[in-house]
């Protein structure tokens, strides 16, 4: 795993080459990659820093087989990801990673793979969603589940038209609320998992979304009969250093940003309904 | 008779019944397409049927005065749609569009709600089944009134 050059402690400015508005408050930024690429797994984060502002844990949104191209979906909703947000072509963001664990892609081979993603959690399983599509011969069956608030909230929207449209994958998409001009599901994203195939036996269910969204398709999943040693969320808790170090992130024995921010949720069931930490 | 009984057992809400009680209910259920644009019922009208789809997805509307039918919550294969047949005054409250053909089973509401009173052991079975799946219906519409999306970061 190949981390940019200045180490773990110091951000490396790279360059904008791109942005792309996705919703009304939701951009991806495409940095240029160091000169051999930027390598990382699906599920990892980067610290992105914009000068003179903070820094932030940031998922990659990117294609892993396209190391050339570092890929972050960001909504803008505080101090730091506003002025991200403002940031266009030829600025520079500070790049400290790649951080933490990512989705068991390699745990999943042979078996049936659920992803289910809330809102801005379809970023963090991009990369994972890239990797199932290219090597669709590795595992069993293959469905995406989406949620979002509204159609206009939904991100990468030509790509989800184009996962929908393949046959070997099953691909549904769902919003909260809808107008007059959309012919899709209705209703929460729990509420697909009635609507697709889960052999309980053999599927790996990868989530992503709000914590409570979550916990309401886990729930769902366990009533179904997948197992919780095979299923995968990705935490978001106050991740600072990226390195266990510094302890904002922890939950009970866990360090989010190194040993998330995806675990197995067998491992933090408990701790989840835990207020306290 | 046999074709309608081996639909129904094949459909996962009345997956706990037993082959007996699904031929008890048989007699009042009927096979049922809509294209799609077709309403299943309208809000108003007297509710009278209960369905399990087979197949397509059905919007749950409701009409509102100036900006036309509202989508509440759309139910596709494997689910159910209605209740208002089983409680006074039998009216339904919502309209119920196909947006895609639908298959679907459809009970005359008068009718299991005889054979409930009738065979009370099957009454409560239904009755568990459809509370049930009133219940996960509940669940996801507290989800969906959290507005999750909105907020995060």
């Amino acid at each position: 795993m190949s981390a940019v050059a200045s180490g773990p402690w110091t951000p490396t400015p790279l360059p904008i080459r791109g942005v792309t508005r996705e919703t009304r408050d939701t951009f991806t930024f495409a940095l240029d990659a160091p000169a051999d690429g930027f390598r990382f797994a699906p599920g990892q984060f980067n610290m992105l820093y914009v000068f003179g502002v903070g820094e932030v844990p940031i998922s990659v949104s990117g294609d892993p087989a396209r190391p050339e191209r570092l890929l972050h979906t960001v909504r803008a909703v505080g101090a730091v990801t506003r002025a991200m947000c403002a940031l266009r072509r030829g600025k520079s963001i500070g790049v400290r990673g790649p951080f933490g664990h990512g989705w068991p892609l390699d745990e999943a081979r042979g078996r049936d793979v659920l992803v289910v993603a809330g809102g801005l959690g379809l970023a963090p399983l991009r990369p994972a969603i890239y990797h199932l599509l290219r090597h669709r011969e590795r595992y069993g069956r293959v469905a995406i589940l989406y949620g979002a608030r509204s159609p206009g909230e939904l991100l990468y929207r030509r790509e989800l038209e184009r996962w929908c449209a393949r046959r070997e994958v099953e691909a549904r998409v769902i919003v909260d609320r809808a107008g007059p001009g959309w012919a899709g599901p209705v209703g929460a994203v729990p509420s697909l998992l009635a609507r697709v195939k889960v052999p309980p036996g053999s599927t790996v269910a990868m989530v992503c979304g709000p914590e409570v969204m979550m916990r309401f398709t886990v729930r769902d999943l366990e009533r179904l009969g997948v197992a919780r040693e095979r299923i995968f969320v990705s935490l978001e808790r106050d991740m600072k250093c990226g390195l266990g170090l510094c302890g904002h992130c922890q939950l009970g024995p866990h360090f989010v940003c190194k040993d998330g921010p995806v675990l197995r949720y067998d491992r933090v069931a408990e701790l989840i309904h835990v207020r306290e930490v | 008779m046999e074709r309608i009984e081996s639909l129904l057992r094949k459909h996962p809400f009345l997956s706990g019944l037993s082959d007996e009680e699904i031929r008890f209910l048989a007699g009042c259920a009927a096979n049922r397409r809509f294209s799609p644009g077709d309403l299943l019922f309208r809000e108003g009208d007297e509710a009278s049927a209960f369905y399990l789809l087979r197949e397509g997805r059905v919007a749950l509307e409701v009409n509102v005065p100036g900006r036309g039918p509202l989508q509440l919550q759309s139910c596709g294969e494997g689910e159910v749609v209605g209740w208002a047949w089983l409680f006074p005054p039998y009216r339904w409250q919502l309209d119920a569009r196909a947006v895609e053909p639908v298959a679907a089973l459809a009970f005359d509401g008068r009718c299991l709600r005889e054979k409930m009173e009738q065979d009370h052991d099957l009454g409560y079975a239904l009755a568990k089944l459809m509370l049930y799946e009133v219940y996960q219906r509940l669940l996801n519409v507290r989800l969906q009134r959290l507005d999750l999306y909105g907020n995060e970061p």
